[in-house]
């Protein structure tokens, strides 16, 4: 059968249950092509990482999925919807939530004001009912109770009341994902989410992108932390020069010989360590062998 | 004249019918540019199209006085759609250039000579307010507080006109304390940010232009009925600047911002304009340095380097948040 013989990690597989549905994205910035995928679909209810050098095109595929940006060619679909053409705050609305590589906190409002900017179908943002409090109080007590919840598990509840402005660049990262949740995303797509977090709380952040995944929401997450990535993904799809060379389990994706290049190839500007690489190199040289191997035995 | 005189005059003009149209002009451009960061350059064509329109179905086309003022507020909600249709999707510099643009294009059509039995060039339009004019309740001789002397239709437009300014601070306090409120403070800060939320922020920028914009004309109406006359002199690109000076003296995004503001400029403007012709024609500023002619450009360079100074010091305003400041510089 066909699909036995394709590689485990063979670009553009189709999911079971996939929750969104990409085809043919093409980015270009003048010559460059930021973005040139062909396909891609992410498995509902599951960790995705998506990792791949730095200038891969990461960001930017995340910028058109979200509606940010605007491809030159491409559809996408998010639970069979179509969302190519489709405004940034409708994506939003449709359960599709990002965060931003280069954090967009909202410097003069307080820490407890982003977050409940972030709740969704407020009465209160009407022009017209704005004025009347008592239409949106009851609402808005219940989204602030959500969002002390959140800053607690984001350890942010000390900073309730503080201008983010004033955060460190870390805990903006924070503010940013827990202010994405109060959303209530059905996808929540983080770019680097953990860059720049201290490694005590990123294990307990880690904890948490599992539980939003136990709690039923999808998460797909940009990350150059090897170890991370294989900490608490289920799934890695590997993005090199705008397009996706490999995706598969984390273990199977880090002993790609097509993953080993995309990363030691052109770009020497990953975190890995002489032994994670020569272990590496060794897991793909062992991979290609069973993989004659069992092309023989096929034939 | 005494310089209890140029104290008098002083607050005069700090709680005249000049001081509370800046007033109204920046409680819009407050929304504008405080609450929502949008660059209006323009607050005086919102001005203009609202007083425009109260002068000219007056006098020109002979309609009732109340239903003009309502046509008035319609036209800035015209002139908002018209700006911010094509800029509000764009940078903040693209609306910036359109308003300012705007604001000139307006003023030079309704002063046209070509115009002329419509909008009357530039005496432009004057008369129409009788119907103001004849609901004045002081009493004919005007009201005196000590030395301070007001006018008696200037008092009763002071009394309309502050009342509205308070009336719509109280308001603007409710919305702005309001998720509507933080919305907009949102889209200030990053907008980009605020559409990853879901919120479609072309649509309250768009709600936000209108908003200023209806209370700019509101201003401009003021100024007709105040003076019962509106001319294009009365709309140049300085009445927009002034006003920015007004906002930013109070304090930008601060509920009684133009309030403070516009009072502290119209006491400076005019003490400061009354201080040195006393000095000059008192010769405790001799000739050599200065003549009484010259005297009257005094008030601008002050103002100018006290702005300077503040924009230094107090960048924030007078009654902004400190803690802000520590903000901006990331
Ligand atoms: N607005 C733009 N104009 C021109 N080129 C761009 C633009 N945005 C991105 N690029 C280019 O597209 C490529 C992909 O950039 P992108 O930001 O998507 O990379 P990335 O995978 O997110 O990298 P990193 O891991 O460093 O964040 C880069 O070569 C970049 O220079
Ligand atoms: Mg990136």
């Amino acid at each position: 059968m066909a699909a036995e013989t394709q590689s485990v990690t063979a670009p553009g597989q189709t999911k079971e249950n996939a929750i969104l549905v990409a085809d043919n994205v093409v980015r270009t910035f003048g010559g460059l092509r930021a973005v040139d995928v062909e396909h891609f679909e992410i498995e509902r209810g599951k960790i995705t990482a998506l990792i791949g050098p730095n200038g891969a095109g990461k960001t930017t595929f995340f910028n058109l999925l979200t509606g940010f940006d605007k491809p030159d060619t491409g559809a996408w679909t998010f639970n069979g919807e179509s969302l190519s053409g489709v405004a940034p705050y409708r994506v939003a609305r449709k359960g599709m939530v990002r965060t931003f590589q280069l954090t967009k906190v909202l410097s003069r409002l307080t820490v407890i004001e982003n977050m409940r900017l972030g709740a969704t179908g407020q009465r209160g943002e009407k022009l017209l009912s704005s004025v009347f409090a008592p239409l949106w109080r009851d609402q808005e007590r219940s989204n602030t109770k959500r969002a002390e919840d959140l800053l607690e598990r984001f350890k942010l509840d000390a900073k309730r009341d503080d201008f983010a402005g004033s955060l460190s660049g870390g805990q903006r990262k924070l503010l940013e994902m827990a202010r994405a949740l109060m959303v209530d995303p059905e996808l929540i797509m983080l770019d680097e989410p953990m860059a720049g977090v201290n490694p005590a709380l990123k294990q307990s952040l880690l904890g948490h992108v599992k539980s939003l995944r136990d709690e039923g929401r999808t998460v797909l997450f940009v990350e150059h932390d090897m170890d991370m990535v294989r900490d608490i993904s289920d799934w890695v799809v590997v993005m090199a020069q705008g397009k996706i060379v490999a995706e598969g389990p984390p273990d199977d994706v880090m002993a790609d010989p097509a993953v080993v290049d995309a990363y030691l190839g052109a770009h020497h500007d990953t975190e890995l360590s002489f032994e994670d690489e020569a272990k590496i190199v060794a897991e793909a040289e062992a991979e290609i062998e069973a993989e004659i191997a069992e092309t023989e035995e096929q034939s | 004249m005494n310089w209890l005189d140029v104290l008098s005059g002083a607050v005069e003009q700090a709680l005249g019918p000049q001081a509370m149209i800046y007033c109204l002009a920046a409680i819009g451009l407050n929304i504008h540019f405080g609450y929502t960061g949008l660059l209006n350059f323009g607050q005086a064509a919102f001005m203009m199209v609202g007083g425009y329109a109260v002068g000219a179905l007056v006098q020109t086309w002979e309609q009732n006085l109340w239903l003009s003022i309502l046509v008035g507020l319609l036209a800035a909600v015209l002139l908002a759609l018209v700006l911010g249709v094509p800029t509000l999707r764009l940078r903040a510099d693209y609306l910036a250039i359109a308003t300012i643009a705007a604001a000139e294009a307006v003023r030079q059509v309704l002063g046209a000579a070509s115009l002329n039995d419509q909008f009357g060039g530039q005496d432009g339009r004057f008369g129409f307010a009788d119907d103001m004019k004849s609901l004045n309740p002081i009493e004919p001789g005007g009201v005196h507080f000590g030395p301070i002397d007001f006018r008696s239709y200037d008092f009763f437009i002071m009394i309309v006109g502050w009342s509205l300014a308070l009336l719509l601070c109280g308001v603007i306090f409710l919305m702005m304390r309001s998720p509507w409120g933080r919305v907009l403070k949102g889209i200030r800060e990053d907008e980009d940010a605020v559409r990853s939320l879901g919120k479609n922020v072309y649509f309250y920028k768009m709600q936000s232009l209108i908003l200023g914009g209806v209370i700019g004309a509101a201003a401009g109406i003021m100024s007709g009925l105040a003076t019962d006359n509106v001319a294009p002199s009365d709309f140049a690109t300085d009445t927009t600047f002034f006003v920015y000076t007004v906002l930013l003296i109070g304090g930008a995004a601060r509920v009684f911002g133009p309030v403070a503001g516009a009072v502290i400029f119209w006491f400076f403007l005019n003490g400061l304009d009354l201080f040195f012709d006393k000095a000059t024609h008192d010769n405790l500023i001799p000739d050599w340095i200065m003549t009484s002619d010259q005297a009257s450009l005094m008030r601008l360079i002050v103002l100018g380097l006290v702005l300077m100074l503040l924009m230094i010091y107090r960048p924030q305003g007078i009654f902004g948040d400190r803690r802000e400041l520590a903000i901006d510089g990331r």
